[in-house]
């Protein structure tokens, strides 16, 4: 596809759709098909054929609308109407509603609340608006005009230079500038250079590479494809694990449609470049999401890390030039591409541009997935867009950067949410897993919690964690059980510094954060746990 | 064609050292007689900086390096022995102790031990944390070898001259974090492997006493490693 | 001068690091100038008493008894030394560890037992604990002293230090196992 086919087929696209004089838009990506959103698509489907409505009224599925607590979550256009809590038997109230333009009053969620009102969504724009398995829906919605761009009027340096002025960073938790990495693998001399998408999302409450891989794949697709460009690349690998199965059946339909459009595969968009991508199934190992693990996994090797350097910029791969990148940073691209570095760099802080993408989970009453401006306090997000902690409970703690992440008192909360501020308080950014905790949450039980996850995802190969966390969970075990004593919390304190300090992977190296930033916030409880030394 | 090595000029425990850009701070620190601990390194095969008792500081790095897999830099600044770094490796030294049942005193590698060794050298007089005390089998299916998993450090080491030295790869590693288990074939039992071609080369790397000839009692197993340096220094050749 | 009051104690152990300490010869005539042994599988003293020193002990922590018996030690001890493997890892003794009690018992009263058979819980032995452990991990403990049994060169050297009122260094002096 040329971009004049490009531009023709998105005309096309809102003809077609323009035919229609109402659109209902179902979401049925994980969080809504899990409580029947399939079901309640076809419940519309059919009552709008038995209604006789089907040539003026058109029923799809979309992706992911955000606000996962309230679905499945049903959009009318054009009135705007968005309805939540909808079952099957809805049906016919809402066909009937349609006709009459009179909404179903108690389905009604109110859009202009905070929850939707104070996003700003970049990544996430075509989220719910497009049915993830149709191409030219993409099209229309703007999807592989920055890859036509990129392709067709700039050289891959322009495209990396642009990238570069966007300030974006790794959105998969390390906050690595993103053009410098591109940098890296584009000045790297070697015949193959590959693309590795990384979508091995593992941590606890944690689905925001999910929510995207369903509900608009052809947006990381394209990220990824201008990123082939840019550095050199001609074969690409999408890393998803085989737990969101949805996500790669849609992956898959992606690539298939992508490449029938020309918009991947051999000669794209008409030019000389051409890029393949294949999917590597993930088997269910956290560890896999660090790059060299994710790396050897692709090889077809056990997913276990390597020492760094050398990176996988500079050997990756099968030892060629390899760049990585998370779900997310590469869904940034296309809007950096189409509306330029400068535009994205006007957001966010200092240096943390652009915005983020958060999965809200636990104790909050608008659990889901948003999309915010770096900068943003995480008492707005709590509060304003989460709702804050549901009826008689108190809000105590929000954790952030799931196993690799600590925990946030309330009197920080007007901490701006960037990548450094984050680290000043002993948590990181992360991949974007927010899980809020009330005041029933013990912390000693949560950093327990985190802590067993990473004893048992540890790959094994360095000491220090494989052995070091199974230290730690027994003695916050002991803690939790109340046996511990005093000198258990030195010894808790002097292991968290030896795992943290001689690990091989950012997995180990992380792994005592709950603990580091629940004994700095909520020392008292570790405290309080202490046995009752008998005389 | 690949570019001749440069030759870097640095520092080790304040001491003016050379190496070349393709060795490791490791080696150019035993050229030169500087100690440094090391467990799941051994010259010949490649390394993997799993052990981490060859940790070093780097002055200007955030991070400690392990001098196995780390290259001179011009200038650097390498400590290899600090109050830090010593209290780092007793404590993997007693991660290690802890993790397995390493009975020293019946081990039939008593006394050429390297585990037992370096627990001597860095001063490691006893393991603070709990032992585990997991029940793990004794592999005895093979006629002439012995793999006591209670011995075992998960140094890779059998993994590594199995794979890359005999190129057999009958060992690997199975499960995870603290399951991990070094198996041979898909965890068939030794003496019914396929692969194993009876070399013996993984029982003389092994540091401990996981993996033995039959036929030794307590502190008689002592391992004959020096065909390695030999095979090594063949295939480094043939590169 | 002022003697040290000297004890030793023999818990779950094979009494080779007593042995060890009467291998120092000649050397316990020394020490026996310097201190005093008022408690000791080699001497007939019944109670543990008071205001001890030094105290040596032999052998991992494995009944009910142990315990009631190294605490009490403690209690009355100003420096508790873990003597020996036993004592410092639980070596050989906790080589049962892995395995359940009544497994243990079964195993050698009924299984590999040529008369009598059968386990039999009167009250009168100690219970076995349901695992065997290193000293300290029962009581604290000020110095540790490695190896199975620990050289005589070494046990002297540390009580000489001791003695001195110096923290001994093992490093280099002896070792786990041999």
């Amino acid at each position: 596809m040329t971009p004049d086919e490009l531009r023709e087929a998105a005309q096309i696209e809102l003809a077609a759709q323009a035919r229609y004089t109402q659109k209902v838009s179902v979401c049925t990506a994980a969080g809504c098909a899990s409580c029947g959103g399939v079901q309640v698509k076809e419940a519309i489907q059919r009552q709008v054929a038995e209604e006789g409505l089907k040539e003026q009224c058109l029923v799809r599925s979309v992706g992911c609308m955000g606000l996962c607590s309230a679905g499945p979550l049903v959009a009318v256009e054009p009135d705007g109407t968005l309805y939540h809590h909808v079952a099957p038997d809805h049906a016919p109230e809402i066909v009937r509603g349609l006709d009459l333009a009179l909404p179903v009053k108690d389905l009604v969620c109110p859009t202009d609340q905070p929850f939707f009102a104070r996003q700003h969504k970049i990544v996430l724009e075509n989220c719910g608006r497009i049915d993830p398995d149709k191409l030219p829906e993409a099209i229309a919605a703007g999807g592989y005009e920055g890859l036509a761009q990129a392709l067709t009027t700039r050289s891959p340096a322009e495209v990396i230079h642009e990238v570069t002025v966007s300030g974006l960073r790794g959105r998969g938790g390390g906050g690595y500038p993103t053009g410098i990495k591109w940098t890296t693998v584009a000045k790297a001399f070697a015949a193959e250079k590959y693309v590795i998408c990384n979508g091995d999302e593992g941590d606890p409450g944690a689905f925001m590479d999910r929510a995207l891989l369903e509900s608009d794949p052809h947006r990381v697709l394209e990220g990824m494809t201008i990123a082939a460009y840019a550095v050199g690349a001609s074969r690409g690998y999408m890393y998803v694990r085989a737990e969101y199965p949805l996500a790669v059946t849609r992956l898959k339909s992606a690539i298939r449609q992508a490449e029938r459009a020309g918009l991947l595969g051999k000669n794209i968009c008409g030019t000389p470049f051409s890029f393949d991508v294949d999917i590597r199934l993930g088997a269910g190992a956290f560890v896999c999401g660090e790059e060299t693990a994710l790396i050897a996994s692709v090889e077809g090797r056990r997913g276990a890390p390597r020492p760094r350097p050398p990176y996988p910029a500079e050997s990756g791969l099968w030892g060629a030039p390899t760049l990585i990148n998370n779900v997310e940073t590469f869904g940034n691209i296309p809007s950096i591409i189409r509306k330029g570095g400068d535009w994205y760099a006007s957001m966010g802080t200092e240096k943390s541009k652009g915005t983020k993408v958060f999965a809200l989970a636990g104790c909050i009453r608008n659990t889901g997935l948003i999309e915010v401006p770096m900068g943003i306090t995480l008492r707005e997000i709590v509060f304003d867009i989460g709702g804050g902690v549901p009826e008689g409970r108190e809000f105590k703690a929000i954790q952030t950067g799931g196993p690799s992440g600590g925990c946030i008192p309330e009197h920080l909360l007007d901490t701006p949410v960037d990548y450094e501020s984050l680290h000043e308080l002993g948590s990181i950014m992360g991949s974007g897993g927010m899980i809020v905790m009330d005041d029933s949450a013990s912390m000693v039980e949560t950093a327990r919690f985190f802590m067993e996850f990473s004893m048992a995802e540890s790959c094994g190969k360095c000491v220090p964690c494989r052995v070091g966390t199974a230290h730690l969970y027994d003695l916050l075990d002991k803690f939790a059980r109340g046996d511990a004593t005093p000198a258990d919390l030195a010894l808790l304190e002097e292991l968290c510094d030896v795992v943290k300090n001689t690990s091989l992977c950012g997995l180990g190296i992380s792994a005592p954060n709950p603990v580091l930033s629940t004994l700095r916030f909520f020392r008292h409880e570790y405290e309080e746990k202490l046995k009752a030394v008998t005389a | 064609m690949t570019p001749t090595p440069r030759v870097k000029t640095f520092r080790i425990d304040g001491r003016d050292v050379v190496g070349r850009e393709d060795q490791t701070v490791l080696e150019v620190a035993r050229e030169n007689d500087i100690r440094i601990p090391t467990l799941c390194h051994l010259d010949g095969l490649t390394d993997i900086g799993a052990c981490r008792m060859c940790l070093v500081e780097v002055q200007g790095w955030g991070r400690l390096v392990p001098s196995c897999v780390t290259k001179p830099e011009e200038g650097m600044v390498v400590v290899s022995q600090s109050e830090r770094l010593a209290r780092y490796r007793r404590t993997i030294l007693e991660f290690l102790f802890s993790e397995r049942n390493h009975v020293c005193a019946v081990c039939v590698s008593n006394g050429h031990c390297e585990l037992q060794d370096l627990a001597e050298e860095v001063g490691m007089t006893h393991v603070r944390v709990p032992y585990r005390y997991p029940g793990l089998a004794v592999d005895a299916s093979h006629g002439r070898f012995v793999a006591d998993h209670n011995r075992c450090i998960l140094c890779a080491r059998c993994v590594r001259v199995c794979g890359e030295v005999e190129g057999a790869h009958t060992w690997d590693v199975s499960g995870r974090g603290i399951q991990s288990l070094v198996i041979t074939d898909l965890a068939a039992p030794w003496g019914e492997s396929d692969t194993c071609t009876g070399c013996g080369k993984c029982v003389q790397v092994c540091p401990t006493g996981a993996l033995t000839e039959k036929g030794h009692s307590v502190a008689e197993m002592s391992k004959r490693r020096q065909f390695l340096p030999y095979l090594a220094t063949m295939r480094e050749g043939r590169r | 001068m002022n003697r040290a009051r000297l004890a030793t104690v023999w818990l779950d152990g094979c009494s080779g690091c007593h042995m060890s300490f009467l291998d120092m010869d000649e050397r316990l005539i020394a020490l026996a100038e310097r201190a005093d042994l008022v408690y000791s599988p080699l001497v007939d003293s019944k109670e543990f008493p008071e205001g001890v020193d030094i105290t040596l002990v032999e052998g991992a922590v494995s009944t009910d008894e142990d315990i009631e018996k190294i605490r009490h030690i403690r209690g009355r001890t100003k420096l508790l030394v873990s003597l020996g493997d036993c004592a410092v890892t639980s070596n050989v003794p906790a080589m049962r560890n892995p395995f359940p009690v009544v497994q243990v018992m079964e195993r050698a009263y009924v299984e590999n037992a040529d008369i009598r058979q059968g386990v039999e819980f009167t009250g009168v032995l100690p219970r076995l604990l349901d695992r065997v452990r290193p000293v300290h991990e029962v009581v604290p403990v000020d110095v540790f002293v490695p190896g199975c049994p620990p050289p005589a060169d070494a046990i002297h050297y540390v009580l000489d230090a001791l003695l001195d009122g110096r923290q001994p260094d093992l490093t280099g002096q002896t070792r786990f196992g041999r």
